[in-house]
Parts: C-alpha cells; sequence; structure tokens
C-alpha cells in the first residue's frame, strides 16, 4: 500500500450537530416521535388490564398483566367476538375482491392495446378524488331500494368501490413496467392468455399487490362511518361501530372498552407487521434481469 | 429441418411502414445472421418470424407450410431474447420446464431433456437456483437452455449478447457457434455488432431503413460489398469512400492530382466512388509523389497492429493500416497509392457497386 494523501480535516462543527453528528440527531428526533405515537397505544394496551378505579387513580401505572378479568368479560359478556367476525368477514372480502377486481382491470388496461385504455385508466383514477362520503344520501337511497341496507353486502360494496381506484392504479403502473419480454417468451413457450397472467406476472406483482393490500386494510377495517349509517342491527355491527356500544349514557367500563380497543387493533397490528416485511422482500427480491 | 421462405414481407406499425418488401430464403441447418444499424428493422422481422407480431403483407413459409397465421409455439420455433426473459420466480429448471410442460411431454421425457440441455451448457449445478442468483453469463446460458429444450427446428437468437462484457461475449459466442455444430437447427441471430456477425454467419443479411442491402457469406460482404451501405458498414475500421471524377486512366478527388487507377472498371460513369479499405493503399511521407494527397490526423497503436487516420483533400477522414514499428507525426502530409486489386468503384449516384 501507498501512503494516501492526508485528507484535509472536515470542518469543525458546533453545537449539537457537532456533537451529535447529523445522523445522530435525526436517530434522536425519531425516537422521540416514537414514544409520542407509541404513548397512547401503550395507555389503550395498559388500561385493557385495569378496574375503572384503577384507570382514573393512577392512569400511568404499569398494570397487573395477569389480571384478564376485562379480556375475559369481552369473550363472555359482550357480543365483541360477534363484532370481531363482523369485521374479518367484511374487511377480508372487501380487499379479496378489491385485488381481484383491481388486478383484472389494470391487467386489461396495462398490458392490452384497446381503444379507450387511457380513458378507462383516468375514470377509475377520477374515483381517488371523489369523497364517497358525500354520496352518503344517495347511497343510502340506492341500498335502501336495492334493500341490501342493514347488509354486510352495503359495507363490502361501498368498501369495493373506495379501494378500486388507487389498486387500479398502482396495480396498472406495475404491470406496465414488468418486461414484455417476459409475455413474449411465455407465449413463444406456448402459454395462453390466462396462464401468463396467473402464471408470469401475477407472482411478480405480489409487492404491489401487497401495496395494494395495505393501502386498503387499515382505512377498511377502522371505519366507522359507513356501518353507522348503514348497520342498525347489533349483530351485523363491525368492530368501531360496535365498540361504542360499550359507552354507556351514565356510566361506561372505561376496562372493558380498552380491553376491547386492544383486541382490535391486534389482528391488523399482526397483518401490517407480515406484510410490510413481505413487501420489503419483493422490494429487494424483485430484480427482474 | 427448417427451411424458410420470406416473400414480400412487410410491417407496418400504424402508419408507418418499417419494413418494406423482404425477400429471403434461408437453408436448413444455416446459420443466418441479421446484421444493420438499430432501427434497421431487423429486431422486428426476428418478431415476425417468431409469430409475436403480426404479418402486414407477404408471406412466410416453413418447409413449405404457409406461417404467416399460425401461433408462435406452434411453429416449432425457440427464441432467446435480448434480456434473457427468464421467468424471475421460478428456478432454473422450472424456468426450463416451462414451456414443455405445456406442450404436455411426459414427465420423464421433460426430465431427461433439462439434464442434457443443462450438461450441454453446464447448467447442472445451477438448476434450483433463482435468476436473481445467477451471474449475467449464467443467465444467458439459461435463456439458450430455455431454448433447447424445446428442441426446437429454427432458434432465433436477438441480441444475445449485447447485455454481457466483451471477455463474457467472446466466450459465449464461441459457445453458441459450437451448440450450433451440435444439434445443426437453423439458427437466425440478431446482432448490430459486426464481429459477432463475421465470425459466427454461414451467411449474413444486412439490412437499413427496412430493406435487405446485401445477402452473402461474411466472405463476399467484405470482398464484394454490393453498395456503399454494405462496404461503410461491414469491416473496422471503416472503409473511406471517396467521391472521385474520372479523367483518362485515372480519377481526381476534390481538385487534387490525378491519380492512375489500373483496375478502373471500363464504361464507370464520370463520377464514382470509389472504397479504399485500411490496407488498399501504399503509404508514402511526403508533400509530392503519386496517389492522393492527405494529412496525419492520429495514429492509434493496437499493438500487432496501427491505424493512422488521415484527412483527404475532400475532407474525408480514411483509416490507414500502418506499421505499429514507423512512426508517423500527426500533420504529416502524406501520399496515398492505390493498390490494384484492393479498390472497390461503386456508382456515385445509387451507390450500387461497378463491375
Amino acid at each position: 500500500m501507498t501512503t494516501a494523501p492526508t485528507m484535509a480535516a472536515p470542518m469543525a462543527e458546533r453545537g449539537l450537530v457537532g456533537t451529535l453528528g447529523r445522523a445522530g440527531l435525526v436517530q434522536i428526533l425519531l425516537i422521540a416521535n416514537t414514544f409520542l405515537m407509541l404513548f397512547p397505544v401503550v395507555i389503550m394496551v395498559f388500561s385493557g388490564f385495569k378496574s375503572n378505579v384503577e384507570i382514573f387513580q393512577q392512569p400511568f401505572a404499569i398494570p397487573d398483566f395477569t389480571n384478564l378479568e376485562n379480556f375475559v368479560r369481552i369473550a363472555t359478556e359482550t357480543t365483541f367476538p360477534r363484532y370481531m367476525f363482523n369485521s374479518i368477514f367484511v374487511t377480508g372480502t372487501s380487499i379479496g375482491l378489491i385485488l381481484m377486481l383491481g388486478t383484472m382491470a389494470a391487467y386489461a388496461i396495462g398490458r392490452y392495446e384497446f381503444f379507450g385504455a387511457s380513458f378507462l385508466l383516468l375514470f377509475f383514477i377520477a374515483g381517488l378524488t371523489l369523497p364517497l362520503k358525500l354520496a352518503i344520501i344517495p347511497l343510502f337511497i340506492l341500498f335502501r331500494d336495492m334493500g341490501i341496507l342493514n347488509t354486510h353486502l352495503s359495507l363490502i360494496a361501498v368498501y369495493v368501490a373506495m379501494g378500486l381506484p388507487s389498486t387500479v392504479f398502482i396495480m396498472t403502473g406495475f404491470l406496465r413496467s414488468l418486461p414484455r419480454e417476459l409475455e413474449d417468451a411465455a407465449r413463444m413457450d406456448g402459454a395462453s392468455e390466462a396462464r401468463i397472467m396467473f402464471k408470469i406476472m401475477l407472482p411478480l406483482c405480489k409487492p404491489a399487490l401487497i401495496i395494494s393490500a395495505i393501502h386498503n386494510l387499515v382505512p377498511i377495517w377502522n371505519d366507522f362511518f359507513f356501518p353507522l349509517v348503514f348497520i342498525q342491527q347489533d349483530s351485523l355491527k363491525t368492530l368501531p361501530q360496535g365498540l361504542t356500544t360499550f359507552i354507556g349514557e351514565y356510566n361506561t367500563d372505561w376496562g372493558v372498552m380498552f380491553a376491547g380497543l386492544t383486541l382490535a387493533a391486534l389482528p391488523i397490528t399482526v397483518l401490517y407487521i407480515i406484510l410490510s416485511r413481505q413487501f420489503i422482500n419483493g422490494m429487494t427480491s424483485g430484480a427482474l434481469k | 429441418m427448417a427451411r424458410l421462405s420470406l416473400t414480400g414481407i412487410r410491417k407496418n406499425f400504424k402508419q408507418v411502414q418499417v419494413l418494406h418488401g423482404v425477400d429471403l430464403q434461408i437453408n436448413d441447418r444455416e446459420f443466418v445472421v441479421f446484421v444493420g444499424p438499430s432501427g434497421c428493422g431487423k429486431s422486428t422481422l426476428l418478431r415476425l418470424i417468431a409469430g409475436l407480431d403480426p404479418i402486414t403483407a407477404g408471406t412466410l413459409h416453413m418447409d413449405g407450410r404457409l406461417m404467416n397465421d399460425v401461433a408462435p409455439h406452434q411453429r416449432g420455433i425457440a427464441m432467446v431474447f435480448q434480456s434473457y426473459a427468464l421467468y424471475p420466480h421460478m428456478d432454473v429448471r422450472e424456468n426450463m420446464a416451462f414451456g414443455v410442460t405445456i406442450m404436455g411431454l411426459p414427465a420423464a421425457e421433460i426430465a431427461a431433456r433439462i439434464d442434457e440441455a443443462a450438461r450441454m451448457l453446464q447448467l447442472t449445478e445451477l438448476l434450483d437456483r433463482k435468476p436473481r442468483e445467477l451471474s449475467g453469463g449464467q443467465r444467458q446460458r439459461v435463456a439458450i437452455a430455455r431454448a433447447l429444450v424445446r428442441k426446437p427446428q429454427l432458434f432465433l437468437l436477438d441480441e444475445p449478447l449485447s447485455n454481457l462484457d466483451a471477455a463474457l461475449r467472446s466466450e459465449v459466442r464461441l459457445e453458441i457457434a459450437r451448440l450450433h455444430k451440435q444439434i445443426g437447427g437453423t439458427m437466425i441471430y440478431v446482432t448490430h455488432d459486426q464481429i459477432e456477425a463475421m465470425t459466427l454467419a454461414d451467411r449474413i443479411v444486412v439490412m437499413n431503413k427496412g430493406r435487405i442491402e446485401q445477402v452473402g457469406t461474411p466472405r463476399e460482404l467484405f470482398e464484394t460489398p454490393a453498395n456503399t451501405f454494405v462496404a461503410a458498414f461491414i469491416g473496422s475500421p471503416r472503409m473511406a469512400l471517396l467521391p472521385v471524377r474520372r479523367q483518362d486512366d485515372g480519377v481526381t478527388l476534390g481538385g487534387g492530382d490525378p491519380v492512375a487507377l489500373a483496375d478502373l472498371p471500363q464504361g464507370a460513369p464520370q463520377d464514382i466512388t470509389i472504397g479504399l479499405r485500411p490496407d488498399a493503399v501504399d503509404i508514402a511521407v511526403g508533400e509530392a509523389g503519386p496517389g492522393f494527397a492527405a494529412r496525419a490526423v492520429y495514429t492509434e497503436y493496437l499493438g500487432d497492429d496501427a491505424f493512422t487516420y488521415a484527412r483527404l483533400e475532400d475532407g474525408t477522414l480514411a483509416a490507414l493500416r500502418t506499421d505499429p514499428n514507423a512512426h508517423i507525426d500527426d500533420g504529416a502530409p502524406l501520399r496515398l497509392r492505390p493498390k490494384p486489386g484492393h479498390v472497390h468503384y461503386f456508382d456515385a449516384d445509387n451507390g450500387h457497386r461497378l463491375a
């Protein structure tokens, strides 16, 4: 090794940036932000293990985690399991339909040349700009006339309509970015159009499918507005709407309420973590050439 | 067995015609290379033969059978793509099996074919890897192996080496030549690289602007180019093309002294273009003497060879092979005397070869 010429010493920086460095400062900010964001979540989980009295006397104390009374009551004395099932059913069906229909529409728009393709795409994207909540009264009347008010079908219909624009948008862009030569290669191999879509293109779309799923999952799971308007029957209510029934006019069992919230947030949080990992894997390993 | 016959092939993309009537016969077991500058239609022609794009007009016959409307996979063709187009989510074995599985071959036959192709291309160790875990050269070999397992009558290769680095390129080039000898199918190979074309081809098809300029063996193209385009395209460094005027038994260039040309074709028109390859002249340093006056611009030293680039009186830059041990100063005056039998003559108007 020859000796390298000595580098000029970097300009001395003063103050916080000097002692911690730019990256250090960013880290501190991010950690502080993490605490801020997690704080209400932690309080929610803690409160789920406390009685009403404890919640108000020592709101920040660490509870006795072996005290599962609230969770037992939720599971046995309330209709919470029913709400959970309804939420899973409505969200799952909606996401499934959104991904299926969205991908099919995007595949046609993205990979076939036909008259009106770009108009169709614009039509879908226009849906992004429409606040569906403004149409609540006509929707209500429409669903009433169709006789699907007070059914899960009404919720699923609205959610699918809400989710399609972004999904078609994301998937069209992604499908267009896949190399055409792959399709040609499959065609030379004798694959039918359906086989090309299901065996070649869709497996490659996994990252985009997961983005679309995550993008739609949280708003649908947490939606309070549409169930409030469309669903009256208690056994059909979804979690966010159902949990409000725990808030009574004269007294509220906050412990049970928070236990319910914790349980309601749990599946979506777990799913989110799993999917994001998948998504990151997809991003790094989807190299095509 | 695959004899190809293309008659009057035209291709339009919307209003734009990119192939203006291509006629070509390709014999069984022949290695044919389509070569030409980018945008000349060579890849388009290949896609038409493959069946990936419809033919606008004209006919394509394979072994006497009309193929215009036959689906790609029923043409008995396999294709190797420029970007390899390996299925990224399948391992090497699955990539190779995809097409033959659709063909409906029995599993034992598929396994046997994959083993054979893998052995031929030294991929046996890599069969369980995903394309992303392979190097560029390995991916290229997988792409070729995937074509091999289909046991096609006709191989199409679309610029298969353009994504490889120089060292690997010559290696895979040899491999392709060896494969062609070994399996003996008909091969059509598209490239813009004339070295690949010259080394691999039985016959070269030189294309330009959607037309075939010349079809011939590498030697024919090099020694008797049919027109100025082929003359300039084949051979490196390029042939210098000089617009000259006949005078007695010689020619003049840009008002310079007349230069005698012993083999000037009889009955040539007044204005002609002569082509000089780097070997075609005797070089003398100095202001006076027989031959075209020129001035050295710079010299490229390549070890065994050296090429001196000289500016002629009409401004043409000509490449000349010179002795690597002799030193020619930049700016030195030169006299270039054409060697008899080394000069190419073309019609100045249409660029066609004279005699």
